[in-house]
């Protein structure tokens, strides 16, 4: 077989580029990460015309080969990078019919460097209802190119494109601009140095902002030879040099691009005016926003319970069928467990995504990112933070994945470090216990104090991550530069295959992504829980069953008695309630030692050790372990209070009856009262306890230091406001 | 007349006379946003800033502190008020 050939995809942001893309590779593509940085790299196989093959890179949108922001910059180093692996062969600069002329710029900037280039001209299906004529054949001729008119709506051109990239031996490579004239001294002066190298590549290397590394090193070793010119005088040629362009442009355009403007308004103008008015325009996104919410709580209840409900009984199967053993209990209580872990989230995922891809597919999303900038500014977030922000209520971790429309890193890098503090629906069963057991009976303005905690945190979640925002705004030291420019593309009705392209690829991602992490801690718990090095740990069975025989069963499944037997009422034959009984005792047994081997496992000695630090705050080792082990995921929370208890079942009703009863040996004080119960609420809104976040902080920030921080800053700023809390309130 | 891109009306379009500041990002040069062409302001958002202007084709956003060092020509006063 042949080589591959190596095509670049580039263009302007909102031109279809990824249509394009999706039409050109079908599900031949694979999205990762470009190596050391967190722009992502989109690749795929495209099947050519007479068995040839082509590798199709996508590259980040950028207006213009002067690079502004990382994403920028990644195209410009491979456009300039022969050496590159993925050097293109031929590159296709896709531009939207109706912004041909801006989309020009780019193209002309390409075709300078000499690299075989095709124009695609997409939105085709749109020309007739925008009154926009082009001659093809003239402005193939004009630019010195070869052109596809394409509609991926449609699906039409598709087919010449491919021929085009087959045949990329036969396209020319000739210059359209010749930028010296913007300082013709300065460019002889450049050609003088470096006879070797092309005048527009070199120029390029020095206008850059964001550093090249290799490159500019190997083309600067000597630069005694001609004097460098200022960063302002730099700046002003650049603007002549786009100028320049312009003017080509337009003399172009004028012989081959005809627009009736009389066709073109209307529609655009009458949405944008209602969808940004100052009183319809945050009701509409007040309403988007209430049906998201109601998309990620409430549709996605059904497909989580049956995932739960999936791996629970996989689990079952998995102990009843396997030989009883370690290995048996890794795959059931730690792999098994910790898999369950990361697929639970994939209808949040999913749903948040299909939402957020609805918007931005349809022009939306600009025009939200247009009516919330200027309240978002004063905190150092830019319009872009919304969508994060709010999807965080939901889960952080679609929220930090979407902060990725954020250029500005260090607006990004705010958003996603503030992020975590909105109230994540894991928080909710933690919060709804933790209320029903502390907060007393009455109600305030119709109110009950119960929904207005409920309602407090929430705020107090919002309010952390406004507040961490203006800190951060202040302290961290990052030189990006602030500007804000959003293009507010047209209205499109969104195709369903980019959907369809985009949910899948952001649920595949972060499924393999942060889930590795999770699925690894998910087993490191399991093993602190389920083993131990004390006699007693070893002993267990016989030690619990020798107790049970001298003082009968404990406090606490005499509770899980009376409870399983109300439910039954006296329906029962007196045989059938002796074996309900029997079968009763033994469960009891078993939950008793699960509870004793906790206990004496490593994670119990980890409890009752870092007792000392949890008791200011009002809690006991039991307490302690549970804080610990939600560290996981806040949620865990419940379910190992059910097993350091020792209750049967998850039913909340049964814990709650439980932990009312749980006293301190020593001070015979309820364990759970106001005071340890606020202290508890309050540490667990702003504590940092979700390893899939911090798995998704560091994939998107690539580096450990971010969600270090952000693990250290929120967990001691969770502890000393519950400490003051109970101390307070104690 | 003579004013700032900062200080158009809804549905007034002005030239681009040029720009009282060096260091504007290259970004709105490229939109298409240069000395000689037409820009006309569609909307502003509610709090007074972003604004939303068609130049030269390109409908973008820019902020307020941005606009005003776009010094521009009124050619055609239409506003709505």
């Amino acid at each position: 077989m042949s080589k591959q050939i190596n095509v670049a995809l580039i263009g302007n942001p909102n031109t279809g580029k990824t249509s394009v893309f999706n039409q050109l590779t079908g599900l031949n593509q694979k999205v990762g990460n470009y190596p050391g940085i967190t722009v992502e790299k989109k690749e795929g196989i495209c099947k050519l015309p007479r068995g040839v093959k082509a590798h199709i890179l996508d590259l980040p949108g950028t207006y213009s080969l002067n690079t502004t922001s990382l994403d920028e910059s990644v195209a410009v180093e491979l456009l300039l990078n022969k050496n590159d692996k993925d050097h293109p062969d031929v590159a296709i600069v896709v531009s939207d019919v109706e912004n041909l002329k801006r989309n020009l710029l780019l193209f002309t900037q390409i075709k300078d460097l000499k690299i075989p280039t095709i124009l695609v001209i997409n939105m085709a299906d749109r020309m007739d209802r925008k009154g926009i004529t082009i001659d093809i054949d003239l402005l193939e001729q004009k630019l010195n190119s070869k052109i596809a008119l394409v509609s991926t709506r449609k699906e039409t051109g598709i087919d010449r494109l491919k021929e085009l990239i087959a045949d990329y031996k036969n396209l020319k490579k000739t210059q359209n601009v010749d930028i010296s004239v913007i300082a013709p001294d300065y460019f002889e002066q450049l050609k003088e140095a470096f006879p070797k190298e092309d005048i527009y590549k070199l120029w390029l290397v020095i206008t850059q902002d964001v550093n090249f590394m290799p490159l500019k090193k190997t083309l600067f070793k000597d630069t005694s030879s001609f004097s460098t010119k200022s960063k302002s005088e730099l700046k002003r040629l650049q603007q002549k040099e786009t100028i320049l362009r312009y003017q080509f442009i337009n003399g172009i355009l004028k012989e081959t691009y005809k627009v009736d403007v009389n066709a073109a308004k209307g529609f655009r103008a009458t949405l944008d005016k209602v969808l940004t008015h100052k009183v319809f325009g945050y009701a509409i996104f007040f309403l988007i926003l209430l049906m998201i919410f109601q998309a990620i709580y409430g549709w996605s209840e059904y497909p989580m319970d049956m995932i739960d409900g999936f791996f629970a009984s996989a689990t079952e199967w998995v102990k009843n069928t396997l030989p009883p053993g370690v290995f048996t209990n890794l795959i059931a209580e730690g792999i098994l467990a910790g898999i369950g872990g990361i697929v639970i989230f994939i209808p949040q995922i999913a749903f948040l995504f299909l939402f957020i891809a609805l918007l931005e597919e349809t022009g939306y999303m600009s025009r939200v990112v247009f009516l919330m900038d200027r309240i978002m500014r004063p905190f150092g977030l830019s319009g872009k933070s919304v969508v994060p922000l709010i999807s965080g209520t939901a889960c952080a971790i679609p929220a930090v994945m979407a902060t990725r429309t954020i250029e500005n890193w260090k607006e990004r890098l705010i958003t996603i470090l503030v992020t975590p503090f909105t109230t994540c629906s894991a928080r909710l069963p933690v919060y709804l216990i933790i209320i029903a057991l502390v907060i007393p009976e009455g109600s305030f303005l119709g109110l009950s104090f119960k929904a207005l905690t409920l309602m407090l945190l929430y705020l107090m979640g919002f309010g952390a991550a406004i507040l961490s925002a203006m800190i951060l705004n202040k302290i961290l030291q990052i030189k990006s530069r602030s500007f804000f420019v959003v293009e507010m593309p047209n209205y499109k009705l969104p195709l369903v295959k980019n959907v369809a392209y985009t949910v899948l690829e952001k649920t595949k991602s972060f499924v393999f992504g942060a889930g590795k992490i999770i699925l690894a801690i998910s087993i490191v718990l399991w093993f602190l829980g389920s083993n131990g090095f004390s006699y007693e740990f070893k002993n267990a069975e016989t030690i619990v069953a020798q107790r049970i025989e001298e003082k009968g069963y404990s406090a606490n499944s005499e509770v899980y008695f009376e409870n399983q037997l109300e439910e039954q009422e006296n329906t029962l034959t007196n045989e059938e309630e002796a074996l309900q009984q029997q079968e009763l005792q033994e469960r009891a047994l078993s939950q008793e030692i699960a509870s004793y081997k906790l206990e004496h496992s490593y994670m119990g000695y980890m409890g009752k050790a870092i007792e000392p630090i949890v008791r200011p705050l009002g809690y006991d080792w039991k307490i302690g372990i549970a804080v610990l082990t939600s560290f996981a995921a806040r949620e865990v929370f419940v379910g190992t209070l059910a097993t350091i208890y020792s209750v049967g079942n998850d039913e909340e009703e049964t814990i709650k009856n439980r932990m009312e009863a749980e006293v301190d040996p020593k001070t015979k004080k309820p364990i759970f009262n106001l005071a340890s119960g606020i202290s508890l609420l309050l540490f667990y809104a702003f504590a940092m306890q979700c390893m899939s976040t911090l798995a998704v902080v560091k994939r998107e920030t690539n580096s450990w230091k971010w969600p270090t921080g952000q693990l250290v800053f929120m967990s001691l700023f969770a502890y000393i406001v519950a400490l003051i809390a109970y101390q307070i309130l104690k | 007349m003579e004013t700032t891109v900062a200080h158009l009306k809804r549905g007034q379009k002005g030239i681009i006379k040029e720009f009282t500041q060096d260091l504007l990002p290259i970004k709105l040069l490229e939109m298409g946003c240069l000395p000689g062409n037409e820009v006309e302001l569609v909307q502003v958002a509610p709090l007074k800033d972003p604004i939303y202007i068609n130049v030269n084709g390109s409908h973008i956003a820019i902020r307020r502190d941005m606009a005003i060092h776009i010094a521009l020509e009124i050619i055609e006063d239409n506003a709505v008020i």
